[in-house]
């Protein structure tokens, strides 16, 4: 994903690299698995429960298996007020899953999440790292299609 | 007053990726003239300026650099906030977008001033977009000699709203969740790893620069007698020309919303976000300062077809999820005025409602451990003055 915290040396992680390192795993593995916390809290010399603490927090870490691409709908007001239901509905019926759930294959998860920074262009979402504004419920489809 | 452009002067002009365009337009003269100063002289100007923090508290930002500088300490650390997360802003955005640079000169002052020498720029997961254009940023800096003194490291935070409040933010580059630090001890004396530490927001180190290279009687010229400067806001919801405007301090609301961003009809106004005060459209030439409405600069306006409880229920559930969960007040209080908004939004208000919110109000006004929690009333008290009327008309009729 980054270029952060690469030249950590695995041997010398520290505590203090604990989000840090959890941000890497999750953009290998695509989300943080039981194995992973544990793994990461013996390597640091933190409880398991310290790890879960932090995976659990942040709404970009996941410790449930993702899709490949992820779909974050704004939720937050400025786009609402932009019709940002009308998005979530495109999206629900063009790959036929509820916010919260994968699909069969892999391919997409599917969320609502809070203010992305992108009120200007409302309503807003993104998907993986890329932010789409504008949008209406017929420009889902195409955008989709880009993401294998 | 008309637009002013101080901080965004070289948004749209300058080339974003090079570094060579922003030397062209005096970039880092100001840092060359701030090295060749005592770090204390740059606090003093900073100081004499009157800037104060533009991420929504308003604290002096002269003070709490000198704080830092004289706080005792091996290590020192400036932190600049990217991590704008309040509902309704993306001026930030818009800035390390279209000038990095002016902000990589900022910080590195902050630094020289401080004696930090080392920085952490706390970008937010949403902006990962940007994390290659600012690295390239401060390489090429790097590359021009202009970073001997500090180290600039960028940190990302995984989404998370109370990531923005310092307090929690340093939690956050620290490795552990985001939770808010019961204060004192302040970030200044006692921040980062404990370490004396300034956290300043973008907007507010996009001015360093202008104040150092044109003097703080130039800034001082500009605003309010509490309120100098400039203020970049954003600007969202039902309006023509949704965007970001940079006006002089103590501009009125009007000037902003209807001459600018082109609203028509407007019911209301929320300045500062999601805990931002509510102005209902017959008070739009109230001025925005730090005296009167200001908070981060987010500004969202709503016609009158909107309806108020839904949009301060919509917020209210909105806090509830994004409190950090550490202190009761905040944890409780929200989801429990969420809970009451969300009967009147229903039509199944109580009478008693009104007296609870009230009381809820105070308790985490009072009593919550940072801005979340003890601003979180704030939308809900505005509309209660503002729009009663809609409240009472949404208890249940037995």
């Amino acid at each position: 994903m980054s270029k952060i915290g690469e030249g950590t040396n695995p041997q010398s992680q520290e505590k203090r690299d604990l989000l840090v390192l959890l941000e890497r795993a999750q953009s290998r593995s695509g989300y943080l698995s039981k194995r992973t916390i544990a793994e990461l809290a013996e390597s640091l010399g933190l409880s398991i429960g310290e790890v879960y603490g932090v995976a659990s927090f942040y709404s970009f870490l996941s410790i449930k298996p993702q899709g490949r691409n992820v779909i974050r709908i704004c939720k937050s007001l400025p786009c609402y007020l932009k019709n940002a239901q009308t998005i979530i509905e495109g999206v629900r019926k063009e790959i036929g899953i509820n916010p919260g759930e994968t699909t069969a294959d892999g391919r997409f998860s599917f969320e609502l999440t809070n203010c992305i920074g992108a009120c200007d262009k409302a309503p807003a979402m993104m998907v993986n790292d890329d932010v789409h504004g504008d949008l209406t419920p017929k420009k889902i489809s195409k955008i989709l299609q880009a993401y294998k | 007053m008309p637009e002013k452009r101080v901080v965004l002067a070289n948004c749209g002009v300058i080339d974003p990726e090079d570094v060579a365009s922003y030397i062209e337009r005096d970039g880092f003269k100001a840092l060359k003239k701030a090295l060749k100063l005592p770090g204390e002289q740059v606090v003093e100007e900073i100081k004499a300026s009157g800037l104060r923090g533009r991420g929504g508290a308003g604290f002096p930002c002269g003070l709490k650099w000198d704080l830092a500088r004289k706080a005792q300490g091996d290590e020192k650390y400036v932190i600049c906030n990217a991590d704008e997360g309040e509902v309704g802003t993306f001026k930030d955005r818009y800035i390390l977008e279209n000038d990095p640079f002016s902000l990589v000169e900022g910080i590195a002052i902050a630094g020289h001033a401080t004696g930090a020498n080392k920085a952490y720029i706390y970008l937010r997961a949403e902006y990962h977009f940007l994390l290659d254009l600012l690295e390239k940023a401060i390489a090429q800096a790097k590359k021009k000699g202009f970073l001997k003194h500090l180290d600039i490291e960028i940190r990302q935070g995984a989404g998370a709203y109370v990531c923005g409040e310092e307090s929690a933010l340093m939690d956050s580059i620290e490795g552990k969740r985001g939770e808010v630090r019961y204060r004192p001890p302040f970030p200044p004396t006692k921040g980062l790893w404990g370490k004396p530490t300034i956290i300043n927001n973008v907007e507010t180190l996009m001015n360093i620069p202008r104040i150092v290279l044109k003097g703080a009687k130039w800034f001082g010229g500009m605003g309010t007698e509490r309120s100098k400067g400039t203020k970049v806001f954003s600007v969202s919801g039902d309006v023509a020309k949704p965007g970001v405007y940079e006006l002089v301090l103590g501009s009125s609301l009007k000037e902003l919303v209807e001459d600018l961003a082109l609203a028509k009809k407007v019911q209301a106004v929320q300045v500062g976000g999601a805990t931002g005060r509510i102005i209902p459209g017959d008070m739009l030439d109230t001025p925005l300062s730090f005296e009167t409405i200001l908070g981060a600069g987010a500004v969202t306006v709503f016609n009158e077809s909107r309806d108020m409880i839904d949009i301060v229920h919509r917020t209210l559930e909105f806090l509830a999820e994004e409190s950090c969960g550490k202190c009761a007040p905040c944890r409780e209080g929200t989801e429990a005025m969420a809970g009451i908004l969300e009967r009147f939004s229903k039509g199944e208000g109580l009478e008693k409602d009104i007296t609870v919110l009230g009381e809820l109000a105070d308790t985490m006004m009072l009593a919550s451990m940072c801005g979340l929690g003890q601003a979180a009333p704030i939308p809900v008290m505005d509309s209660l003055q503002h729009f009663r009327g809609a409240y009472d008309n949404r208890i249940r009729q037995s």
